[in-house]
């Protein structure tokens, strides 16, 4: 038999490595997977490789997936350091998308700068109200926040698709249903060949750790996530804590449909998501809810969303085995917390080494 | 006399469109009562959707595409029991993560099946029976007597599993775990084995109720084609505390609301008329959950409240 004991703390080193050991196991049988598909293993990651860095273009493919997942995760990583669970980024990605969209119609002849700040922060407050809802549903009479923000993500998406197919749909649009493109103003401009966001995403991922890290604000987060027992102790206003800290991620999130509506769609569609909503919950839960890792995490997260749509046209393997790779991956990192935090031994020898451990306590 | 026809009629379809997010109820039963959060509904019903359809192409037999949609259900909800169970990993991440492999699995799978039609060795086993004089009983004949065998059978699997809870030991041993494992630690119970068992078992159930959207009620393969049911299942099982029974009720009580969005598309009311956007009336189910989540949480009593340890992974040496 074999038996698990909590381990008291870990060297960062041994952490990293277990975590990296999980990703090679993970890959292992991934290719395993693809070998009983018939399609060669290496050849499937090569073009992963190739799809999402082989050139200029693919690389900014990749960056402009990477862009709209960071702030996604940074703006998820703060609910969850609540233990807020807000799945809803999604919708609030929408959300914000909505909100640009009725900044760009209604003020078509503004400057540039001046519209585009207009438009996020339109996007932001939208993105903040709508998490807003589970929020006070939750703090006001418990309602489970997983459930609601989900539901509120479909509402979002239906909501864009009825401005699509109803009010907003452009008359000019050849039969098609979609809404009419931004103007010129609406359009973030492009630096060193890629949209204005990632500098706005890095600025962002540094605020938000020195937000988290560095902040009463973000102490009193991390207090409410240990417990909001602990936090009302100590005289911390845990409502107020909660609505503010929940507005934030909100807003974020909806910067995220912002910069994807302004520089990647140059128009909203119920089709401009792509679950990425969803993906960020992911990388933020990989990124233990530090914001730098986060950005880090989505690049490559990025990389095997592009590389998997590059697998569609190079060897006809349906994009979706993205995010099969994805899943093989997240569960073998999930797996493997398990040996970060408990020690396994067997049976026979368990005795001997709780005794040896317990007697290295006490000589410490 | 015509009202009422068209009432029955529309209580048939009431109950069709709500077959699929009864069997993801009843999962979702199962997961909690052994005190797990299992986001991945949506997950497992696109896992039996889609390999239930492959099976029931390339083997034209009914019950092998059924089980086949069941145990790849299973299958799914067995990665997300190891991980939480075994390796005590994080069940909301877990379950999310399950999701978003079965929504690969099924695009991946779907590629090959959009094109291809399920034969009629299947599809005729499936459509509906009526059975001899229930059947014609007004308004509730054809909603309770006119319907597809795997209708009947999941309202079966529901009372089974009431029973189940209610009177059998291993029911009343699955609830103490979901309640409290230590002490049903304490007491002898295989808290491990309980969890696993249940978990594959709803896994099962949310498989079949995939199936039944590719199997019985589309039938033919369609991309994404649970569209957020999963998630309403979830939602609905805190609407019918857990219980089997009023979970037939929530399942159809949704499915009627479908039926009533589907209607308002084509409304004529004196003689004018009325199209209402079809994105506007999709959204009334999720609104329809939101609210119901929140009348839930108003009126919680005491003997509906969750298993008292749902969501917790358990450890021995951490009592």
């Amino acid at each position: 038999m074999i038996r698990a004991v909590t381990r008291k703390a870990l060297p960062a080193k041994f952490e990293i490595l277990v975590r990296i050991i999980a990703v090679v196991a993970a890959i292992a049988a991934s290719m395993i997977i693809m070998l009983c598909m018939k399609f060669n293993p290496f050849v499937v990651y090569a073009n992963i490789l190739k799809g999402s860095l082989g050139s200029g273009y693919r690389f900014c493919q990749t960056v402009n997936k990477a862009i709209p997942l960071t702030v996604l995760s940074l703006g998820t990583g703060i609910a969850f350091k609540m233990k807020f669970w807000n799945i809803g980024g999604e919708g609030q990605f929408f959300m914000g998308a909505f909100g640009a969209a009725l900044a760009a119609f209604a003020f078509p002849s503004l400057p540039a700068p001046l519209l585009l700040t207009l438009m996020a922060l339109v996007a932001f407050i939208f993105g903040g109200l709508w998490a807003l809802i589970p929020a006070g549903l939750k703090t006001k009479w418990g309602t489970s926040e997983t459930l609601v923000t989900l539901m509120l993500n479909y509402i979002a998406q239906k909501w864009v698709g009825y401005l699509q197919y109803g009010p907003w749909r452009d008359p000019q649009g050849n039969g098609f249903p979609q809404v009419a493109k931004f103007a010129a103003n609406a359009i973030l401009p492009k630096v060193f060949g890629i949209h204005v966001g990632w500098i706005i995403t890095l600025v962002l991922a540094a605020i938000v750790f020195f937000l988290i890290k560095k902040t009463k604000f973000g102490y009193e987060i991390q207090v409410i996530g240990e417990s909001t027992e602990t936090a009302r102790y100590a005289g911390i206003n845990v409502s107020r804590v909660m609505i503010l800290a929940v507005f934030l991620s909100g807003g974020l999130c909806a910067l995220a449909g912002m910069m994807n509506a302004s520089a990647i769609e140059n128009t909203i569609s119920e089709k401009m998501s792509g679950g990425i909503g969803f993906t960020a919950v992911i990388t933020t839960w990989l990124a233990q809810l530090d914001p730098l890792v986060m950005v880090i995490v989505s690049f490559l997260f990025s990389m095997l969303i592009q590389g998997g749509s590059f697998l569609q046209s190079s060897m006809q393997i349906p994009a979706s085995m993205s995010s099969i790779l994805q899943g093989i991956i997240i569960f073998f990192v999930l797996g493997s917390e398990f040996f970060v935090k408990y020690k396994l031994f067997f049976a026979k020898r368990a005795k001997k080494n709780v005794i040896d451990t317990n007697t290295a306590e006490v000589a410490k | 006399m015509n009202f009422f026809i068209s009432l029955g009629l529309f209580l048939q379809v009431a109950v069709q469109m709500g077959t699929h997010i009864l069997l993801g109820i009843l999962g979702g039963i199962l997961f909690e009562k052994a005190g797990n959060t299992n986001l991945g509904t949506e997950g497992m019903m696109l896992l039996g959707a889609s390999i239930g359809y492959y099976a029931g192409i390339k083997t034209g037999n009914p019950v092998a595409a059924v089980l086949c949609a069941g145990f790849a259900g299973s299958l799914g909800a067995l990665i997300y029991a190891f991980i939480t169970v075994s390796l005590r990993g994080n069940q909301v991440v877990t379950g999310l993560v399950l999701t978003i492999f079965g929504t690969g699995v099924a695009g991946f799978l779907g590629k090959v099946l959009t094109a291809q039609p399920l034969p009629t060795s299947v599809t005729d086993v499936f459509t509906h029976r009526a059975i001899p004089l229930l059947s014609k009983i007004p308004v509730i004949g054809p909603m309770l007597f006119d319907q597809s065998p795997y209708i009947y059978m999941s309202v079966v699997i529901a009372v089974l599993l009431f029973l189940y809870y209610k009177y059998t030991r291993w029911g009343m041993n699955v609830r103490s775990v979901g309640e409290n494992p230590a002490a049903a630690d304490a007491s002898g119970i295989n808290v491990s084995l309980y969890k696993y068992v249940h978990i594959c078992a709803g896994g099962f159930l949310c498989g079949l109720g995939g199936a039944y959207l590719s199997l019985v009620f589309v039938p033919r393969w369609q991309e994404n084609m649970t569209a957020g049911a999963g998630w309403i299942s979830i939602a609905l099982v805190i609407f019918c505390t857990w219980n089997p029974i009023k979970a037939i009720f929530a399942a159809w009580a949704f499915g009627a609301l479908k039926g009533l969005a589907f209607k308002c598309q084509n409304m004529v009311i004196a003689g004018h008329a009325i199209a209402i956007s079809t994105q506007l009336l999709d959204m009334i189910p999720y609104v329809a959950t939101v609210i119901v989540l929140v009348i839930m949480s108003l009126k919680m009593k005491r003997e509906n409240q969750s298993p008292a340890s749902l969501g917790n992974a358990y450890f021995r040496e951490e009592r």
